[in-house]
């Protein structure tokens, strides 16, 4: 306490001189107005400054905060977008016709996962029961047969493909409407066999094989292929090599036809066979 | 000491006076405005203690403040002055020191120290004073040209004040 006694003594006049000069100036910029405000506008050129460089810095401190924020925002973007949204454009092209009642309805759909080289294979697609998709709807892409829809969840669904083994569709040669059962050969993705065709019937290689519309499924006249070849199978009937006109391995777009009367021939035919 | 203290605040009042109503009304082309006033501060004598020193610059600057309407511009110049008042006295001391009973007046120590002496606190004044009048650093050459100018005739008036002392006079 007394050493700092003796020093502020010792140190008075420069104190004393301190203190009266900062006297002086608060004098200055308080009564005169150029002054005050060159010292005003200089604190505050200061202040700014200062807030600058503090602010610089305090952002330098919350990069990991802000960079998290960024992420979100990113995320919360990207879910924006249309490629990573699923659009729920118009589901079905329907017509509202008075006259005519329509049977079909298209939709179109996304390939998302495809296989070609199983016995039993399936494909994938981006939409689901919410926009309209049910289990035994047809799936064709540009007019040939791709499956039929076998389980639909809320957003996808999964198709059997024409290249499973489980899959038969009631097929037609279609120059003369004769018709049969169409089946992948498990082995060439590109081959299917036609059976039960007529020895009577008249087919050359190159004709046209198309759904017989016999099954609610498909809407006849859906193209499958062209004959590649053709033999006599046990005595009877024709079995044909068809060379399926869909390329399994490129698809992408595909249509999905809902028959709207389906539920109606259903029950229709299960009323009439229970009555037998 | 005492007695001579009328004399003193007798030569404040004179000082101020002509320094307000004389100087301050000459210009010389926007440019020189001499400050004789700081004379006050440069004759006191050497046994002034320090802090009375700072506190009648103080007052004496304050003073000048109020007639020209610059509170605190004058004040601020004329303490730091006088803070660097013993320092310079200091600088400019006689081999054997300065001897009792004189005066920082030129009749005592010559023609020569007293120039250097006022010289060198004029200028410590004026540039301060200008300094702090614009209150800024831009224009500085000006602001310099106009310091060293009013310094010139504040120097010469400062120096002509001193044959006017009558020369038995102890103040």
């Amino acid at each position: 306490m007394r050493s700092l006694l003796n020093f502020l003594l010792r140190i008075h006049f420069l104190l004393l001189f301190i203190l009266i000069e900062v006297f002086s100036f608060s004098l200055l910029i308080n009564n005169n107005n150029f002054h005050k405000a060159r010292f005003v506008n200089f604190t505050r050129q200061f202040a700014g400054n200062y807030y600058q460089k503090t602010t610089k810095l305090k952002e330098y401190l919350s990069l990991a905060e802000e960079n998290q924020r960024l992420a979100e925002e990113n995320n919360r973007l990207l879910n924006i977008i249309e490629s990573t949204y699923k659009s729920d454009e118009i589901f079905f092209r329907s017509v509202n016709d008075t006259i005519l009642n329509q049977r079909y309805r298209y939709t179109s759909a996304r390939v998302i996962n495809n296989s070609i080289n199983k016995k039993h294979n399936f494909l994938t697609l981006n939409k689901g029961g919410q926009q309209g998709l049910k289990p035994e709807m047809a799936v064709v892409s540009n007019g040939s047969i791709v499956g039929v829809v076998k389980g639909v969840s809320k957003n996808y669904s999964t198709v059997i493909s024409l290249l499973n083994l489980d899959l038969r569709i009631s097929a037609k040669v279609k120059k003369n409407g004769y018709f049969g059962s169409l089946n992948w050969n498990g082995e060439d993705y590109q081959t299917a066999i036609l059976k039960e065709i007529p020895l009577h019937a008249n087919i050359l290689v190159g004709d046209t094989i198309i759904t017989s519309g016999f099954s609610s499924i498909f809407p006849e006249g859906v193209l499958i292929g062209f004959i590649k070849s053709f033999e006599e199978k046990a005595g009877s009937f024709y079995e044909i090599e068809v060379d399926l006109s869909t390329d399994f391995k490129s698809l992408d777009n595909v249509s999905v036809i809902g028959n709207l009367l389906q539920t109606e021939i259903k029950n229709l035919e299960q009323e009439t066979e229970n009555n037998d | 000491m005492i007695k001579s203290l009328p004399r003193y605040i007798l030569s404040f009042i004179v000082l101020v006076f002509l320094q307000v109503f004389i100087l301050n009304n000459i210009q010389f082309s926007g440019y020189i405005n001499p400050y004789i006033y700081v004379l006050f501060i440069l004759v006191l004598p050497f046994e002034t203690p320090k802090w009375l020193l700072l506190i009648v610059a103080f007052a004496l600057g304050l003073t000048i403040d109020l007639f020209s309407s610059t509170i605190g511009m004058h004040s601020s110049a004329t303490v730091v002055m006088a803070f660097f008042r013993p320092y310079v006295l200091k600088i400019f001391a006689p081999r054997d020191g300065y001897e009792s009973e004189t005066l920082p007046q030129l009749r005592y120590y010559g023609a020569s120290w007293f120039l250097r002496y006022s010289v060198f606190l004029i200028l410590i004044h004026h540039f301060f004073l200008f300094y702090v009048e614009v209150f800024r650093f831009s224009n500085f050459f000006s602001t310099f040209a106009r310091a060293i100018l009013s310094s010139i005739f504040t120097i010469i008036l400062v120096l002509i004040s001193q044959y006017f002392y009558r020369k038995d006079s102890r103040l």
